[in-house]
């Protein structure tokens, strides 16, 4: 929890009391590291404590602890011998992220995860309810083999199609963890052969052979930022600016796009980064008429001269 | 908050689960550490007043429940307790397994607001004795990202309360103001979607929360509606978003230069080398889709057969010239 605000503070001091309770003689850097403050932080909470209690504040009211060197033991609740019930937020949260770990294709522990699901529903009654469902597609068999590999540690050959650059490699990768975002699932890995950690989307992965030898991850080997999604554009790609007819707007919705001009518009300006530009010449023939290049000239070129060579080797 | 607030809080807590009666406003004021007042000043009465107001509505905000009453009925003036069965979390005996799914799956949150929520519920589940390892791992990781409209439309679905919201479709100019009486939110294929009962359509609807473009205001009180019976979410959105693709009953004959178009060779079902590359079967659904597909890789791929393939690339071909032309003289012309 965040030691930052000051609703926080209380929140953790009502959660202090029960915690110290179930676990009588933790030492005080344990609990801190636990509970994710600092030692300072925890000591001052618990001399906040110390003068709490029920009224009449004397001795026999206030909290009471009992300290032996390092470690720490609530010898007295005064009541708060509880943490506070979930909160609607906190159980959404905890239900919600539970379904989708049981929802997963081809997870481990299924079983565990749906009792802990039940438990906690039956904890937070009503407000468990929570009005959220999820059904997460995938192939179970493909991703519980992958997550087998991942777990045993062994390196990895695949044979890996890239969309970008329409080409299928074999590479030996070091298997790091399975990833599920917005419904897709990715190997992240190590690849030997880019010298890099890289996403590899599961269904693009059309052969793999688990390696006897142990994988090998590199120091430099770090797992990928997703927080802003799986597809990080940067700035040395091109940007591709193009006119979007109605039939086309929803690629607005499938890549991540620069800029959207929409407004009071038939046609859409939309520009997107690229991983290069053989890749959007793709992309604006698959996409037809309603779709036509502004800029970049060479890629507009790139399109009408790829389109008459085709027009031409039908002629033929 | 001072540390004197907070400890007046917590000792205003502590003194209300202990108590059965209800305490008025006085009562606590002469109980609790800082309330101490003149309740005769009415500067100080006032002061006194504001302070008590802003506690109660800190601990609401925290989920403690403040209960309001009268002991008998003789009290003129209600007043305060909190009730042990209603504040304290019920026993959650979880096996170790169980206590590392749940630990796994509150870090999956993606977003600021439930990650919090979901690592504060699990400080109450380790403050109730639970022991969580921060290192066990599941192999396999989802990452939940949410839309904005998530929280406000989970809450009202939960509530039974009305939403109205800004919706806009890409394919539409305008978007559109609806009223919503909301069922549900779903994660489907990777999106997220709420179901409910549109008030103006007058009929059910599935929406995606990505193309929700206002905020979410609740209009009206809570237990509004009341959502259909042994209401199953899923299957409306499946229903809504279409079935699943059609079948491939049709096969197509390829010419693909040697060492081109991968993306089209990892579905072929058979790949024959001829003169000038490779002779590739591909099977598809519908010659206008299959077509759009195929017209991406250019001059790398070019159909031989059936005729019906072959005349919608040719077609989409020309309209892609005519479209740049027409582009061109627009832009010639501005």
């Amino acid at each position: 929890m965040p030691t930052g605000t000051a609703a926080d503070r209380l929140a953790r001091l009502l959660n202090l009391v029960p915690y110290l309770l179930a676990r009588p003689g933790i030492e005080v850097s344990q609990a801190a590291a636990e509970l994710d403050v600092t030692e300072r932080q925890l000591r001052e909470d618990l001399e906040l404590l110390w003068v709490c209690g029920l009224p009449g504040y004397g001795p026999g009211d206030l909290i009471d602890m009992a300290f032996d060197g390092d470690r720490v033991t609530v010898t007295y609740d005064a009541g708060i011998d509880r943490p506070l019930r979930l909160t609607p937020d906190e159980a959404l949260a905890l239900v919600v992220a539970l379904r989708m770990l049981a929802e997963m294709p081809g997870i481990g522990e299924r079983d565990a995860i749906e009792r802990a699901l039940a438990k906690i529903e039956a904890a937070a009654g009503d407000i468990a309810e929570a009005p959220v469902a999820v059904r997460i597609p995938g192939d179970a068999d493909r991703l519980a083999t992958i997550r087998t590999a991942v777990e045993r540690r062994h390196a990895l050959r695949i044979t890996y199609y890239t969309a970008t650059r329409d080409e299928t490699t074999e590479r030996v990768v070091d298997p790091m963890r399975v990833l599920i975002v917005d419904g897709r699932a990715y190997l992240e890995a190590w690849c030997r052969h880019a010298e890099a950690v890289r996403l590899f989307r599961v269904d693009r992965i059309d052969g793999f052979t688990e390696l006897d030898e142990a994988a090998a991850l590199p120091r430099q080997a770090r797992h990928s930022d997703i927080r802003e999604g799986v597809f990080r554009a940067s700035p040395d790609q091109p940007v591709v600016t193009l006119q979007v007819g109605r039939g086309a707007r929803w690629i607005t919705e499938y890549y991540p796009c620069e800029s959207v001009v929409d407004a009071d518009v038939e046609q859409w300006l939309v520009s997107l980064r690229v991983s290069d530009l053989t890749w959007a010449r793709r992309l604006v023939l698959g996409l037809g008429s309603d779709v036509t290049v502004v800029s970049p000239a060479e890629l507009a070129e790139a399109v009408r001269a790829e389109t008459n060579r085709t027009l031409a080797a039908y002629a033929a | 908050m001072s540390r004197v607030r907070t400890e007046r809080l917590v000792n205003l807590v502590i003194c209300l689960l202990s108590t059965r009666r209800y305490l008025t406003a006085a009562q606590i004021a002469a109980t609790v550490p800082g309330y101490e007042h003149n309740p005769h000043d009415a500067k100080d009465h006032e002061a006194f007043q504001r302070k008590f107001e802003r506690d109660k509505a800190e601990l609401r905000e925290l989920g403690v429940p403040l209960e309001t009453g009268t002991s008998s009925a003789f009290d003129a003036e209600p007043g305060y307790r909190i009730t042990r069965r209603d504040y304290a979390l019920p026993d959650i005996p979880l096996e170790p397994d169980e206590a590392a799914a749940v630990g796994i799956a509150a870090r999956l949150w993606r977003h600021a607001g439930l990650a919090e929520a979901a690592s504060s519920g699990l400080a109450k589940l380790r403050a109730a004795g639970v022991e969580v390892d921060p290192q066990a791992t599941l192999g396999v990781e989802p990452v939940l990202v949410v839309d904005r409209a998530f929280e406000p439309l989970t809450a009202a679905s939960r509530l039974r309360q009305v939403v109205t919201f800004d919706y806009r479709v890409p394919e539409h100019d305008q978007s559109t103001s609806r009223r919503l009486q909301p069922w549900g939110v779903v994660c489907w294929r990777g999106r997220w979607y709420v179901v409910g009962y549109d008030l103006d359509r007058a009929a059910e609807r599935c929406f995606r929360l990505s193309r929700i473009v206002s905020k979410v205001t609740t209009v009206g009180p809570p237990g509004a509606y009341r959502p259909p019976p042994r209401l199953d979410l899923i299957s409306y959105v499946a229903r809504w978003s279409g079935s699943a693709p059609p079948e491939h009953t049709q096969k197509a004959t390829l010419l693909i230069k040697p060492g081109r178009a991968a993306g089209i060779r990892r579905w072929a079902e058979s790949v024959t080398p001829a003169s000038g590359g490779d002779q590739v079967v591909i099977t598809y659904s519908d010659a206008h889709s299959v077509a759009r597909w195929l017209v991406g890789y250019g001059s790398d791929v070019v159909v031989q057969d059936p005729p019906e393939v072959r005349e919608a690339v040719i077609c989409r071909l020309r309209e892609i010239i005519a479209a740049q032309d027409r582009s061109d003289a627009t832009v010639g012309a501005g």
